[in-house]
């Protein structure tokens, strides 16, 4: 008994040994860093001439939001990002739900799955910043997209995508969809496979129609998943930055409307290190992404309560 | 009864008319990629083509002479970078959800619910403090920070925890015991075989995370020599001489996305396979 007990112990110890390098690692290198992301946001701390002179970090408290607030610039470069992500955003939702459902489903029977599968996914594994310069290639001014277009008669000789804000930033949706919609698909089929098939049996039984199972039955049950591509989404849209970054050159697209908040950050560590300002647009960005994010979580949740009441509503009746 | 019949076969019609153009619109963009490739400047300008042109090598024996952009260089660099980033994030998170799967010690829920809460933090957002410490201390510029921060993978974690809930009982790990063998034994003899197809997955996710990374390494590394294959690629401006000739930069395009194509289409099954398990269940 005494010796079971001993051998326990040890065991938890193990446990622990096992741990040690992936917390120590996390500890050093990504939380630390990130409190003193937060820490830096309320210090005066850059460097002069051109990185040479360092100035501080001395102590200015809100002088760093402050700046960021009247100066507006981060708010707009916060817009362009959010704008670009949904442009990409629901176009890849409704059609990853589209193919999942269609993937799974028995009736249309999907021959060649594994062949669809792999080519829609195929572009979340390229490189951002190599696609996005193929992009900027293919759709430049002489690029053969602008040339085959204009000899087609569907765009004017001075039309210009890159020269353009809202086709710039079209572009950058359209990549950025066609980079994540074969992921989404395969998520939302693994969703959908999940979903007992007694519950869709029963419902056509009680005489529902395809269209009334979807929006009754199928898209309710995937609420948490749709929640965890909305939430992952929304992390990896507000961090856009190889897209944008590569496909402007760096310089934000024309008028600054590809400017994404991570551009902007990387400017301001790049040759002036404004560390301090860094930090506070930075720690803006987490505050925003987690206030969207609750935002979401509620929405998923208040809806759950809807169909609830509509039930016993129609029990009433 | 033929109703119903006519209406799945224009249904079915629809929707692979769908499938297919979006396939096609995908393999054509890679196409195009890969003829432009082998095309001269004049070639490439005109338009596009169907056909392979015969310059395939005089563009890679052009970018491969072009010292500004020392191609081979960076694709080493990234190989290099990328091999021991997975290596290592792969085999560190494996020890933590294995431990956390089969051992009870204190601090153990807590543990796993901080990785998944962290999972949801934009990784960005360390990394500008990240860099904000390593400029103070001076250490950049080196390997040694864009591969070791990259070992506490909580992703990786994640998913190899949802594979070993699966697979891996107690008992085995008991029998082991019984038999002799000691904890670390116990792991690489036992459990690293049995989660294989799992660690592999996670390798070429890592591998290709690593490979296409580019913001963080970009403000790590200043020695031209140490630049890597994203790096390299942001340098070619419209304005630099360098994309003059689009040849070679299509030839660089296709040096820097080929390769993980490549990987993906021989474990492509095991790969869309693996990307559920590492989700919430639905």
């Amino acid at each position: 008994m005494k010796n079971k007990r001993k051998t326990r112990i040890n065991y938890a110890k193990w446990g622990y040994r096992f741990v040690i390098p992936f917390v120590v690692v996390y500890v050093v290198f990504s939380l630390i860093p990130l409190l003193s992301t937060f820490f830096y946001s309320f210090f005066e701390y850059y460097f002069k001439f051109g990185g040479l002179e360092k100035v501080g970090p001395n102590f200015n408290f809100l002088d760093n939001y402050i700046l960021l607030f009247t100066e507006g610039k981060f708010f707009k470069y916060f817009g362009n990002t959010m704008l670009i992500w949904i442009m990409g955003f629901i176009p890849q939702v409704i059609v990853s739900l589209l193919l999942a459902l269609w993937f799974s489903s028995t009736r249309l029977n999907i021959k060649a799955q594994g062949f669809f599968k792999t080519i829609v996914y195929m572009p979340n594994l390229v490189m951002a910043a190599a696609f996005s310069l193929l992009f900027l290639k293919l759709f430049s001014n002489n690029g053969p997209v602008t040339n085959f277009l204009f000899e087609s008669n569907i765009i004017g000789e001075s039309f210009s995508f890159v020269d353009q804000n809202w086709s710039t930033r079209g572009l950058l949706s359209f990549m950025n969809y066609l980079m994540w919609f074969g992921n989404t698909t395969i998520l939302l089929m693994a969703g959908i496979m999940g979903i007992d098939k007694g519950i869709l049996e029963s419902a056509q039984v009680d005489g529902a129609n395809t269209i009334q199972t979807f929006f009754r039955i199928v898209l309710p049950l995937l609420r948490p998943i749709l929640l965890f591509v909305l939430v992952t989404s929304l992390v990896g849209g507000v961090q856009l930055f190889d897209l944008p970054q590569i496909f402007t050159a760096g310089s934000g697209g024309p008028e600054m409307g590809s400017m994404t908040v991570i551009m902007y950050i990387s400017r301001l560590l790049g040759v002036s290190k404004q560390y301090g300002l860094a930090g506070a647009a930075s720690t803006l960005l987490f505050i925003m992404t987690a206030i969207v994010s609750l935002g979401f979580f509620f929405i998923f949740y208040r809806k759950e309560v809807i169909p609830r009441k509509s039930i016993r509503e129609g029990e009433d009746k | 009864m033929t109703r119903s019949r006519v209406n799945l076969f224009l249904q079915k019609t629809f929707v692979y008319t769908i499938l297919i153009t979006m396939a096609l619109l995908i393999i054509f963009i890679f196409y195009t990629l890969l003829v432009n490739a082998s095309r001269t400047h004049v070639d490439i300008q005109k338009g596009f083509s169907a056909f392979f042109g015969n310059y395939f090598g005089k563009n890679l024996e052009n970018l491969l002479a072009n010292n500004n952009i020392n191609v081979l260089n960076a694709m080493k660099n990234s190989f290099i970078i990328a091999t021991a980033t997975a290596f290592l994030s792969t085999y560190v998170s494996a020890l933590t959800a294995y431990s956390i799967h089969l051992y009870r010690f204190k601090g153990r829920n807590f543990l796993f619910m901080f990785i998944l809460a962290v999972m949801m933090i934009p990784s960005q957002i360390a990394s500008v403090g990240l860099i904000t410490i390593l400029y103070s201390i001076g250490f950049v510029d080196n390997y040694f920070v864009l591969i070791v921060p990259a070992m506490a993978a909580p992703a990786t974690f994640f998913f190899l925890k949802q594979y070993l809930d699966t697979i891996l009982n107690f008992e085995l790990v008991e029998a082991a015991r019984v038999d002799g063998a000691g904890e670390i034994r116990i792991f690489h003899t036992i459990v690293m075989p049995l989660i294989k197809p799992a660690l592999a997955i996670q390798f070429i996710f890592s591998f290709v995370a690593s490979w296409n990374n580019f913001f963080f390494p970009s403000l790590i590394i200043q020695s031209p020599n140490k630049r890597t294959i994203p790096i390299v690629i942001s340098l070619l401006k419209n304005s630099s001489p360098d994309s003059f000739d689009l040849g070679p930069v299509y030839m660089l395009m296709v040096l820097s996305i080929f390769p993980m194509i490549i990987v993906f289409i021989i474990f492509s099954k095991q790969i869309i396979k693996g990307i559920t398990l590492g989700s919430v269940k639905g």
